[in-house]
């Protein structure tokens, strides 16, 4: 079972950070042992999932796409259909739960696209908590409607001014707090990243998406499926697609953000052009130059733009056993569009990176095979953005 | 003389009662050469001084450090010219110069070839803030076999048991985080830093240096009063970031290590 006691998998992961919140890591993995498999704990988990957020999700048969597309037929797990619209709020319920039972008043969190952001301003609401989040400048630029909601739902937005002024920064700057905080403060991490014990929390709590998927492909079709797909960021709708798989050998496949394409220094493709190294806490990949600092990722999606991607994810495909994929800013626009037009749904543009590249593969495959695609979230945060990008003229790649 | 003997050396006079200042300066800020005559003029007043090396993402650094740490990064300071300088440092003085570094420069350079050549251009020890002891093994043997040492850091939140084990890792000294918080400027020290490091000296034996929040001569007499030295830094940063002419900022960096030192004394 994976990680060890120390949080590894294989080399990756671990815990490099200040001493001073060391004892509050050990704490968070003393008591998330404990309740992990507390009956009462995870029965007020699933009911939350149930009744709060509506799952479970369904798992979509996309019918005029996937005949759009003749090839395999496309299966989306609708984790836009969970409250707040997108799958952050698995883990966010999750982590709320056990930062309530260790006695914490107050939750941080970081947010790129403001996504987790507002699933722990939900919960901190729901659990009547004190909540700030950290958030890039040029992601609440982009993103202000999620600013915005965060705000309604009483939680402090503090902009983060420092360094590329995204995801990254804001990451950072919550670890800042917290180490200053440490004592009352929960630092309620949004993806399968960061110091031992996160990214096995975060994968645990996001295992649900895959478990569900799982049983419903087995219950509706009589089989497993032939391919699972998720974009790639941090990592945590992707670890919790695949993690239930890994025993069964199907294909599984990541994708990254490709942004203006991987030989161009605008995009967030660690996994495919970043090398082994420590940010944030842990040893995984990561984009950074040979002198060690960290390099600006970019990606349309602002949910995708981070340097770093969750230690196991590494694990998994240097072992071999995840396939990564690439997919640019403009394919992603592309399906996102595709989506919205054949089937009525928006996608995030996070999301529509998994859809680009199941649009790819599905010619290639026979009507009788079955994509499952982790559509993570729902597209309304970026339609603004979106329209502002189709009223210009061509961006040059 | 290698550089853990250095760094213990040091701490010699500790029986005497003999109390130690320590000196943070960041490498490159505002560019290399300048920040040489910084490091040379500190080198005069304070018995061991600390580099910091910039890093794009430094999280156990507050405002005043990461500004620093942008500015020598938009110079183009690069790491080799930051051993040069180290090296030219060495032969002017034998008191202890540790670097203060984030684990991944360490990493990027590789492990063998960043050891090596701070151990060839003298320097004695290095601080990697987040690099706990539990996984510092490897790192820890590699140093050792060049002469190099290695300081763990202890915050008011370890755990005694936490902070026997960083003190067995630990060559020299152990650094005493004063507060839960980055590393700043702050007007008063924590409430709860005589008992910490009351605690701390139940622990062990090693000499306890304290940093993060130190500013001024008043926190060093304090600080020096209860524990074996004070380490300085945002303050110096941010004093030679506000002034505007290099030898006014001497003169300034000058005075004001000296009336921190003799607080320390």
């Amino acid at each position: 079972m994976l990680p060890d006691s120390n949080g590894h998998f294989g080399v990756f992961g671990g815990r490099f950070v200040p001493e001073t919140v060391i004892p509050a890591l050990e704490e968070l993995a003393t008591a998330y042992e404990r309740y992990r498999e507390d009956p009462a704990f995870c029965r007020e988990f699933q009911d939350l999932c149930a009744s709060y957020s509506g799952r479970p999700t369904p798992l979509y048969h996309a019918k005029r796409l996937s005949a759009e597309l003749g090839g395999a037929q496309i299966l989306l797990k609708r984790e836009d259909l969970n409250h707040t619209g997108a799958h952050k709020i698995n883990n966010a319920l999750g982590q709320m739960l056990l930062a309530k039972r260790m006695g914490k008043r107050r939750l941080i969190a970081e947010t790129g696209a403001g996504q987790h952001g507002v699933a722990t301003a939900t919960v901190a609401a729901l659990a009547g908590m004190e909540c700030v989040i950290y958030m890039g400048e040029v992601d609440i630029a982009r993103q202000s409607l999620n600013v915005f909601r965060m705000q309604l739902l009483g939680a402090e937005v503090r902009p983060v001014a420092s360094g590329s002024r995204t995801l990254k920064d804001a990451l950072t700057e919550a670890i800042r707090d917290w180490v200053t905080n440490v004592d009352e403060t929960y630092y309620l991490i949004g993806t399968a990243a960061g110091p031992h014990p996160y990214p096995r929390i975060v994968r645990d709590f996001q295992a649900v998406i895959g478990r569900e998927t799982r049983e419903q492909c087995l219950s509706e079709y009589g089989a497993l499926p032939d391919l699972v797909i998720a974009c790639i960021g941090g990592g945590s709708n992707a670890i919790g697609t695949f993690y239930p798989f890994l025993a069964d050998g199907v294909p599984l496949i990541g994708v990254e953000a490709g942004g203006k394409g991987i030989d161009t220094p605008w995009h967030a493709a660690s996994l495919t052009k970043g090398r082994p190294g420590v940010l944030h806490g842990f040893y995984s990949y990561l984009l950074c130059d040979e002198e060690g600092q960290v390099q600006e990722a970019h990606s349309i999606s602002a949910g995708l733009d981070y340097p770093g991607v969750g230690p196991e994810l590494s694990y998994l495909r240097d072992s071999g056993r995840l396939e990564v994929r690439t997919v640019t800013d403009r394919e992603a626009l592309a399906a996102f569009s595709l989506l919205s037009r054949t089937e009525g749904i928006i996608p995030a543009l996070e999301s529509s990176h998994a859809l680009a590249e199941a649009i790819k593969i599905a010619p290639k495959l026979a009507p009788s095979q079955r994509i499952v695609v982790c559509l993570s979230g729902r597209g309304d945060k970026d339609v603004q953005a979106v329209a502002g990008m189709e009223g210009k003229s061509d961006d040059g790649d | 003389m290698t550089g853990i003997e250095r760094i213990n050396n040091c701490f010699t006079g500790r029986a005497a009662r003999k109390k130690c200042l320590a000196a943070f300066l960041t490498a490159g800020d505002p560019d290399l050469t300048v920040s040489e005559t910084y490091c040379r003029a500190a080198l005069q007043h304070v018995d061991l001084l600390e580099i910091g090396l910039p890093f794009s993402d430094p999280m156990a650094d507050g405002p005043v450090i990461q500004a620093a740490y942008k500015r020598t990064l938009s110079a183009g300071t690069r790491l080799g010219d930051i051993f040069a300088m180290a090296q030219r440092l060495r032969t002017t003085t034998e008191k202890p110069i540790l670097f203060m570094v984030y684990l991944n420069i360490i990493l990027q350079r590789g492990l063998v070839r960043f050891l090596q050549e701070a151990a060839d251009s003298g320097v004695d020890g290095l601080i990697v803030p987040d690099l706990p002891p539990e996984e510092a093994d490897e790192i820890l043997g590699m140093a050792h076999q060049r002469g190099l040492g290695l300081v763990f850091l202890v915050a008011p939140t370890s755990t005694d048991e936490r902070i026997k084990l960083a003190a067995v890792k630990s060559t020299g000294f152990l650094y005493c985080v004063s507060l839960r918080g980055v590393t700043g400027v702050r007007t008063k020290l924590g409430t709860d830093l005589p008992e910490f490091i009351q605690r701390v000296r139940t622990s062990t034996d090693l000499p306890l240096m304290v940093g993060f929040g130190i500013s001024g001569p008043e926190q060093v007499r304090q600080v020096t009063a209860i524990a074996d030295g004070a380490i300085v830094g945002s303050a110096l940063v941010k004093l030679l970031a506000e002034g505007e002419d290099r030898d006014e900022n001497l003169r300034k960096l000058g005075e004001f290590l000296s009336a921190l030192k003799k607080a320390a004394e």
